[in-house]
């Protein structure tokens, strides 16, 4: 056992040798190797007990970022208020199994973490090159989406959306109505597009452009007999971003935003996530089961 | 103080603003000078960090320069800054994780940023650990000065913005000002450095440097048959 007294022995013959190697010439083998070890140790428990020490604080910030953005795109952050609070009271986190539209309930949602799991060669899928428009590769079986409730009937259907950009995947989150159709609201919590140009995808002025578009193109005008829409009625996802300005007066503008000025790549990124993660292989399956609303009400 | 500021801290205090400028003169750093200028906000965090870790480097590779193996100098200097730039970047993105997320790997990059190394390599090897803690924040303070101008001009005219207050109102909402795009990109914050290195060297002509070659007047009628 190490007492006192061994310890005492062992420090003893440290500085012992501490001085024989210090005196050492700077070139000597010995002294070369015990300085870069004894460097090495030093700086390893420096820089480990900082990130040990600032981790809790680091979780925290990320999580409390996440929960501001999808508090944000539900339209429901308001300037000064808690967050965790708001976030535990309105929103309700539910995993989604994407290829079955299902919802998982072996999961325990709060923990499911979504961009970890698309990591985690047991939880994840590869996409087929000729399916992969967003250029993400592999994405998660199950995601997790968020649905903002009123009196227990849906009010919002928040989505996880991801895709390549110009220079970076863009992370976001895109917020429904309860028809699974009409944009309420798109942002991105993690891009690093050029500042300014890509970048603006952040800009609340563009992002208000995105209320009330249509995810998918109608076949016919939607009319209040025809009920709810089931999977069927739904046709490709046509939402896409266009150059210039959307002439809202035009057939066919609901489905149109306005692209980033200066930033032609980051648009056509965005374009093909939402379309990627609007068909089939993202959350058409589970927007057709979740859809609660009659066509034309809303 | 004037016990502990001596002519020789002064000299590394001050001498990096301008007449030594790691930027200006000894043009170093400017990778780094390029990417997170775009911002006041982000370049003011980006300088306050490279100014700590440029001083604190200094200080600790100062401490154990008599001990430093000469084979090995290098990767003991370098050991010893990227451990400070590690614990940096845990510390932004503990308290300041909105400027880190946008700073994104440009912290981690202070690593390979010409400054540390050189401030460690040319000064801290050969002198005591105060001055050379000074000779980081000094050349820390010169490098954030460059930085910040460049910033001032680039967020400006960029996005008629400072420190993500509004200072011209964009045509996009309604105002007069239609930003200009390149202020945004890298390139931008070239043609300022080059602009800022020109002025000071108008104003020190001593800066310039001496031609190392004259290209030759050719004669006529030479030189023009293919």
């Amino acid at each position: 056992m190490l007492n006192k007294e061994t310890l005492c022995q062992y420090y003893g013959k440290f500085t012992v040798y501490r001085d024989k190697v210090l005196a050492l010439g700077n070139d000597s083998l010995e002294k070369t190797i015990a300085i870069a070890l004894s460097l090495c140790l030093v700086c390893a428990v420096f820089v480990a007990f900082a990130a040990v020490a600032l981790k809790p604080l680091q979780v925290n910030n990320k999580e409390l970022d996440m929960k501001k953005n999808i508090l944000d795109v539900a339209g429901l952050l308001e300037q000064g208020s808690n967050i965790d609070a708001a976030f535990a009271e309105k929103i309700e986190a539910k995993v989604v199994d994407l290829e079955s539209g299902e919802y998982v309930d072996s999961v325990n949602a709060a923990d499911y973490d979504q961009r970890k799991a698309a990591k985690d060669p047991a939880q994840n899928v590869a996409i087929p090159k000729e399916k992969d428009i967003a250029h993400i590769r592999i994405k998660a079986k199950y995601a997790k989406v968020f649905l903002v409730k009123e009196k227990g009937a849906i009010k919002s259907i928040i989505l996880p959306i991801n895709g390549y950009g110009l220079w970076s995947t863009l992370y976001g989150f895109l917020s429904l109505d309860p028809d699974g159709q009409t944009v309420q609201s798109i942002n991105f919590y993690d891009q690093a597009e050029t500042p300014g140009l890509g970048g603006e995808v952040v800009n609340p002025n563009w992002r208000a452009l995105w209320k009330g578009k249509k995810v998918y193109a109608e076949t016919d005008q939607p009319s209040l007999e025809k009920g709810l829409i089931t999977e069927a009625d739904v046709g490709e996802p046509a939402l896409t971003l266009i150059k210039g300005v959307v002439d809202n007066s035009k057939p066919g503008s609901q489905y149109q935003v306005d692209g980033l000025a200066g930033a032609t790549l980051t648009s056509t990124g965005v374009s093909n996530l939402i379309r990627y993660w609007m068909s089939k292989e993202g959350f058409a399956p589970y927007l057709s089961k979740v859809r609660t609303v009659k066509r034309g009400v809303s | 103080m004037s016990a502990i500021l001596n002519d020789e801290t002064k000299k590394v205090l001050v001498e990096p603003l301008v007449s030594n400028n790691p930027i200006t003169l000894q043009v170093l750093g400017i990778c780094s000078a390029l990417a997170v200028t775009s911002q006041m906000s982000t370049s003011l965090i980006m300088a306050l960090a490279l100014t700590l870790v440029t001083a604190f480097s200094s200080a600790a590779i100062s401490a154990i320069r008599n001990h430093i193996p000469s084979s090995i100098r290098i990767i003991v200097q370098m050991t010893i800054i990227a451990s400070l730039v590690i614990v940096v970047d845990q510390i932004l993105k503990a308290f300041a994780y909105d400027v880190s997320k946008q700073l994104s790997v440009f912290v981690g990059l202070i690593i390979t940023n010409c400054i540390v190394m050189g401030r460690a390599e040319g000064y801290a090897m050969k002198n005591p650990p105060l001055e050379s803690f000074m000779d980081g924040i000094g050349n820390g303070l010169g490098y954030s000065l460059i930085l910040v101008i460049v910033a001032f001009f680039r967020e400006l005219f960029g996005s008629g913005k400072l420190l993500g207050n509004e200072i011209f109102q964009l045509t996009k909402d309604g105002g007069w000002y239609d930003p200009n795009g390149l202020m945004l990109l890298p390139p931008s914050a070239f043609f300022i450095i080059g602009l800022i290195i020109w002025s000071v060297r108008q104003w020190k002509p001593e800066q310039a440097e001496k031609v190392e070659f004259k290209i030759m007047a050719i004669a006529h009628g030479e030189g023009g048959h293919h």
